[in-house]
This record gives structure tokens, sequence and C-alpha cells, in this order.
């Protein structure tokens, strides 16, 4: 099972750029989604009339299914300059790399739960750590695709783009570098420095 | 002393490094290190390097302090959560080591113990941070110091010769805004390449050493090449090397190659940190023969 919880909406908004794009997956089974919450931040955008379209489908992270989805809506997507996904951390990776050179933002943080952990294939993976940081790395996950799971730039340990652990492995923060640099979002390295916090359990985090 | 104040003073500061043993007697490393080392201004004492498990840096680098040498102690993420590292940086600072060197750390797979766990709870960047943190008098989760600050000299390590420059160049800043005071390089064999970096380096404003390896022989070169991230040994040095087998082997050659690559980057940059691998008895002749 996993939870996804809607980012706060002014954080989201600071992130958008220009006209939206939302693509809202309500997931397997297995997930337990804020969909009027959603839905309504979705309203709310589409007032102020800059929401290009939207689609709500189920199973995102399925990339074949998500190519057909997003075939006849393909014009509506380059008329926007954000695609906003709310998801989980699987559904948004799998969004960011079939549309490589557009600004995919997360919209949820995915949290996990005990229990079976559904169909969703594993091209992609989210580590339901309930604090997403595909926003500031080019919609790839750097806990997942970094062997450290570092969370503030590459190591000094890739050789040839390679990892220092496995040599079959891409260095994610390469990978996520040259993604930054695509979609011109260079300037997120400038974040402030990030910290991981093991404690997302409700009672603690708050 | 904290090697800042030689930086802020516009001197040429020259570290080396060693290597904490595997097994309770230091001697042989601080034998080593004041009979080689005395005459330069600071020894970095490595942090379980390559992820091998041996004798922890700051009991070493109290070692070396008591024997008169001033030490740096590089610290990794590797093996210790955000409570550990604050811990160990308030005991080395009660200590009186006021040195540090920041770095994420190899990972565990790359070393002797494989099977073991790999923390980086924290990374170079957010160590920075952290230590920066406690000199401001509060811990990382905010907590507030008893008594007097510390106050470090906060180094961390940059890779000039990397594949990708622009990335490197974009943790170097991350380090920056993190709070780093200097930092030290991968070992450079392409000062062209080094030059170029630091040009681009300049606009931090923060004081550079470089690093060197004395090359030792054709077959670590290579390996070097093949294994080591950032290093890469151009094939008119292999052949320098090459030429002759005995020269080489008495270091001659490798001391040589070491003092040009310094004589040629000591305008562009604040100091060398010179990474002996075992060849410390070599260190004064290189000092001398690029002319420090």
């Amino acid at each position: 099972m996993l939870i996804t919880e809607m980012k706060v909406g002014e954080t989201l908004r600071s992130l958008i750029q220009g006209k939206v794009f939302t693509i809202i997956c309500h997931g397997c089974r297995e997930v337990r989604f804020p969909e009027q919450e959603v839905n309504a931040f979705v309203r709310e955008l589409a007032a102020e009339g800059i929401v290009t379209g939207t689609i709500t489908t189920d199973y995102i992270c399925n990339p074949d299914f998500l190519q057909m989805r997003l075939k006849g809506r393909m014009a509506e997507i380059e008329d926007a300059d954000t695609i906003l996904v709310f998801s989980c951390g699987v559904g948004v990776q799998t969004v960011s790399s079939y549309l490589e050179d557009k600004r995919v933002i997360a919209g949820c943080d995915t949290y996990a739960l005990p229990g079976y952990q559904g169909v969703t294939p594993l091209e992609h993976d989210c580590d339901q750590c309930g604090q997403c940081y595909l926003n500031l790395t080019g919609g790839i996950c750097p806990l997942t695709a970094c062997s450290k799971s570092l969370i503030n730039g590459q190591c000094g340990g890739a050789k040839n783009g390679k990892c220092e652990v496995d040599s079959n492995m891409d260095c994610g923060w390469e990978r996520i570098y040259r993604r930054l640099e695509k979609i011109g979002r260079l300037d997120v390295l400038k974040c402030p420095v990030q910290l991981r916090n093991y404690a997302t359990d409700d009672e603690v985090s708050r | 002393m904290r090697i800042t104040e030689l930086f802020d003073n516009g001197e040429f500061v020259v570290t080396a490094e060693v290597g904490p043993p595997k097994g309770i007697c230091v001697d042989h490393v601080v034998e080593e290190a004041k009979s080689y080392l005395s005459g330069i201004t600071a020894v970095n004492v490595t942090d379980n390097q390559s992820s091998v498990m041996r004798m922890g840096s700051l009991p070493a680098c109290i070692a070396l302090k008591n024997a008169g040498l001033t030490p740096i102690l590089q610290l990794t993420c590797r093996d210790r959560n955000r409570i550990a590292l604050q811990s160990e940086l308030l005991g080395a600072a009660m200590l009186g080591i006021d040195n540090i060197l920041c770095l994420t750390g190899d990972h565990t797979k790359m070393g002797d113990h494989p099977g073991a766990k790999p923390v980086f709870d924290l990374d170079s960047v957010s160590l920075l941070h952290t230590v920066k943190q406690l000199e401001s008098g509060v811990d990382l989760a905010g907590n507030p110091l008893v008594g007097e600050a510390p106050k470090f000299a906060k180094g961390a390590v940059v890779s000039p010769c990397s594949d990708s420059i622009d990335a490197q160049l974009a943790k170097m800043e991350r380090k920056v805004m993190a709070g780093c005071d200097y930092f030290q390089t991968q070992a450079v064999f392409e000062p062209e390449k080094f030059i170029k970096f630091m040009e681009a380096a300049k606009q931090f404003g923060k004081p550079v050493q470089l690093g060197v390896i004395i090359p030792k022989s054709v077959g670590m070169c290579k390996f070097m090449n093949n294994n080591v991230a950032g290093v890469h040994v151009p094939d008119d040095m292999l052949e320098e090397l090459r030429a002759d087998k005995e020269k080489t082997k008495a270091g001659i050659t490798g001391v040589e190659i070491a003092a040009r690559i310094i004589k040629e980057c000591k305008p562009y940059c604040q100091g060398v940190h010179i990474m002996a691998l075992g060849w410390e008895s070599k260190v004064p002749a290189l000092l001398e023969k690029a002319g420090i």
C-alpha cells in the first residue's frame, strides 16, 4: 500500500510556470489518493485560465499506457509550459521521462504503507519517502537513481558517467544534471541544503 | 591553527595526507609524518579511506598533534548518521582539532566490509551545513550548544579533471553556499584541464589546493585511469614512466612529473595537497624540485 498526499498548494504555485497541463492519476487499488483536494486545486487553476487541459486516468506508471493516454492530447501538452502530475513518484518519473524536454512537476508526496505494493511496473522506482524530491531533480528520483541516495548533488565517484558501485549503472546525478540542463532548470541546484527527514510518520513530522 | 588563517594571509598552503593503520599501533604513521611531513603546513588524516576499516581519523589526528604536526580531520558520511557526526565534531573541537575536510565518502561496497550498511544520512554538502550550524552555537535540530561554539576551517573536495566539469562546478557552488572555506582537489595529471577549471572556479573566491599524486609506475597509472573517477594520466606521462624503469622505480621520474605539474599549476591555485600513498619519503624532494 501507499498513500499520496498533495503538496501544499503554495509550494505547487511557486513551481508552476506559465500554462499548465494537469495529469491526475487515481492509481492502482493499492493507492490512497487525495481526490477531492486535487480536483479543487485544479479547478482553482482552471478558473484562472492557465490550464490547457486535464486528464484523469490510472496506471500512468505503465509507459505504453501513458503514451496511449497522452496521444490525443499532445496539442494541449505542447501548449503548456508546466506539466503538473498528481500521482505517486513512479507516475511522475514515467511522465518526466516520456516528456523529456517538458517541465514536469510532482504534485504529491508518496508515503509507504506496509502490505501489498500493487502491480506498479518498476521501470522507475519510488522510495515512498514522503518528501518527494522530483521537483528539484528534473523528475529523476535521487534516492533510487543514486546508489548513495544523495540529495545535494553528485559525489566524486562517477567514472565516464557510470556509478562507482556498479559500472553498468548510469550516475543518477549525471542524469539529473543533464535533464535539468535540457529543461533549462539548472537554477534549482542553487536551492537550500536538503536534509532527509526519516521521521515521516504523521505524528512526528507535523 | 586553522589553515584558513594562512590562506587569508596569502600563503601558499602545502598539505599531505596519511592513513591510520589497521591496528592499534600508530607509531609508524607518526614517525613517517615527523620525518617527511613536518616541514609542511598540515596533514590530512583519512577516514576509513576507500571504505577499508582502520583506526579512526580522530585518534590518529591526536597522535599527530601530540607529535607537533597540524592534522586535518577527514570526515565522511558513510559510517555515521547526523547525530554521530555532530558528536564527533564536538569531540574534535574539544581536543583542539580545528581543521576538517568534509566528504561524502566512498560506498561501503568499495571496501573490505562490502556487506556493511552505507549510512549517507548526510552528504558533503549537508555536513558542511551542519558544521556551520554548530559554529553558530546550535545543533542541526536547532538545539543550543552549551558554552563556547566550535570553530573549524571547513574544507571539501572537488574534481577538476572530471568528465563533467559543469556538474562538478555546480556541486562546488553548493559546497560554498553551505559554508566551505577551502578546497582540495582530486589528483591532477592534466594541468591544462586544471587551469581551465580554475578560471571557472575563481568566481567562488575560495582557496583551492591542487591535488598531487606522485606516479609510482605505469601499472599504478593505468589502474587509476581505469578505476579512479576524475583521474586521467595522459599517454606521454605513461611513456615517460616507461622510458627508464630504474629511474621510475627509484621514484625520480614520478617526482619530476609531479613537480612539473605543480610548477605549471601554481600560479592558478592557493596551495598544493600531496597524496603520497606510501611515498611520504619522496615529499621533501618533490617540494624542493617544485620550488616550494
